[in-house]
């Protein structure tokens, strides 16, 4: 054993947590699981495990993409170590319970194959709290509406990264107003080639350029929701 | 890069540095490096003496964002020298902003959504990319900077194991040939194995990027 390795359970609770916060960055993922096991053996709350751990961590990896610091593969490492991690706090969120902050749909458009983006925001979309079902890549406007009329969710999430399939996010969209349907739910939009133009003129919500203003956006959204039942 | 180069760069000063041939001082074409070797290739052959070229770093692809911005500074720069300039990029994942640009600047581009397609021609790739979406396309220059472009920036080279991450739901590699060139089909074939993925090799030439270039030829 080299003499500079960090035992984990070695560390109080607030420097496990700083230091899950350097292993999520760099994309260590059987540490972060001997840590999120540690916590739990600790007595933290899975919730607490999850946003304090976990999704705090992964916000500096997500700021520092955006910054150009991190890269892509860097991001996947530690996706993939998030990813292990609630893992383990999944069937134990369910049991003790945590906030619910609403529902999400989400899924890549017909003719894309591309999901890491949409993989990365459904992931933070649940450690915010969000129920999450992923429609996987490929779907059609018939998958879309079936998977809103089964789970009657507050956000239709759609993600594309080809100019040449982005466009079928409108065929969605307007679908939903044929239908009477568009106003029932908060349309957020995403992926490489697209912006916040693009967004508005296809009718969505909101164009969410990465998985944290995603995350920020639909919060923002349910919370108005919320404001607008309750006036 | 000085000016007035005659002699196509190496691949590694095309992906990070571009090229120029400014001779005539009449048309200019402002492209993406991995063109370079294409667009001389096509100008020799017709005799577009008449054309100059700009090419833009190659790896501007891999921070798409950044290719308007580079695109307009190169017409910005060059618009009061020359007859007239265009644009052999297509949208190269700038979502239609590159577009929007060089309408404003007065400046035609390639139509359609990057050089896979018109490399194949714009109307064939359309039709085929409702059912070959699970394709992952190479031309000539990706292929002999296959590292450059794909393995390392996707740090395939490191992590390996992010293979499935990127590559899960494609099912084949098609290497469309710009050239007759055996030891480019060898190196695509390797390309795909090295990916997990079937191998096909598609002869396209140069398809629409001979037309856009003689549109440019004689707007003059």
């Amino acid at each position: 054993m080299a003499d500079d390795e960090i035992i984990l359970a070695d560390l109080s609770d607030d420097e496990l947590v700083l230091q899950m916060h350097d292993d999520l960055y760099d994309g260590l993922k059987e540490e972060i699981e001997e840590g999120v096991n540690i916590l739990i053996a600790r007595g933290w709350t899975p919730y607490d495990t999850l946003t304090k751990a976990l999704v705090a961590g992964m916000t500096i990896v997500g700021a520092d993409f955006r910054d150009g610091i991190l890269f892509v593969p860097e991001v996947l490492l530690a996706a993939n170590a998030m990813k292990a991690g609630m893992f383990i706090l999944k069937p134990l969120l369910a049991e003790t319970g945590a906030p619910r902050m609403g529902r999400m749909v989400i899924g890549t458009v017909k003719g894309d194959i591309h999901d890491i983006g949409k993989n990365l925001v459904a992931m933070m979309m649940e450690g915010a709290g969000f129920e999450v079902r992923d429609l996987g890549i490929n779907n059609s406007v018939e998958k879309y509406l079936e998977a809103l009329d089964l789970d009657k969710p507050d956000i239709l999430g759609m993600s594309a990264l080809l100019t040449t399939t982005m466009p079928y996010m409108k065929v969605v969209i307007d679908t939903m107003k044929e239908k009477g349907l568009r106003d029932d739910y908060i349309v957020l939009v995403g992926g490489a080639p697209l912006n916040e133009e693009f967004s508005k003129a296809i009718g969505a919500d909101a164009y969410c350029r990465d998985a944290a203003v995603a995350v920020e956006t639909a919060k923002a959204y349910m919370l108005r929701k919320h404001n607008a039942i309750s006036a | 890069m000085a000016l007035n180069e005659t002699s196509v760069p190496d691949d590694e000063t095309l992906t990070h540095l571009g090229m120029a041939e400014l001779k005539s001082g009449r048309v200019l074409l402002i492209a993406c490096g991995a063109l370079a070797h294409e667009v001389l290739a096509v100008k020799k052959l017709n005799r577009w003496d008449h054309l100059d070229l700009q090419c833009l770093p190659a790896n501007l692809h891999l921070w798409p964002e950044k290719i308007t911005e580079a695109v307009v500074a190169a017409v910005c720069k060059y618009q009061a020298l020359y007859d007239s300039i265009h644009v052999l990029y297509a949208d190269c994942g700038t979502g239609g902003q590159l577009l929007e640009k060089c309408k404003e600047l007065g400046v035609e581009m390639m139509p359609g959504p990057h050089c896979y397609s018109f490399f194949e021609g714009d109307a064939v790739f359309a039709e085929r990319s409702e059912i070959e979406f699970t394709a992952f396309y190479l031309t000539d220059f990706l292929v002999r900077q296959f590292d450059s472009f794909v393995w390392r920036p996707m740090g395939l080279d490191r992590h390996p194991e992010l293979r499935n991450m990127y590559f899960a739901h494609y099912t084949k590699l098609v290497y469309q040939a710009q050239t007759d060139d055996p030891d480019l089909d060898v190196k695509a074939e390797a390309c795909a194995r090295r990916l997990g993925l079937t191998y096909e090799r598609r002869f396209t030439g140069y398809g629409d990027l001979i037309t856009a270039m003689a549109k440019a030829a004689d707007n003059h």
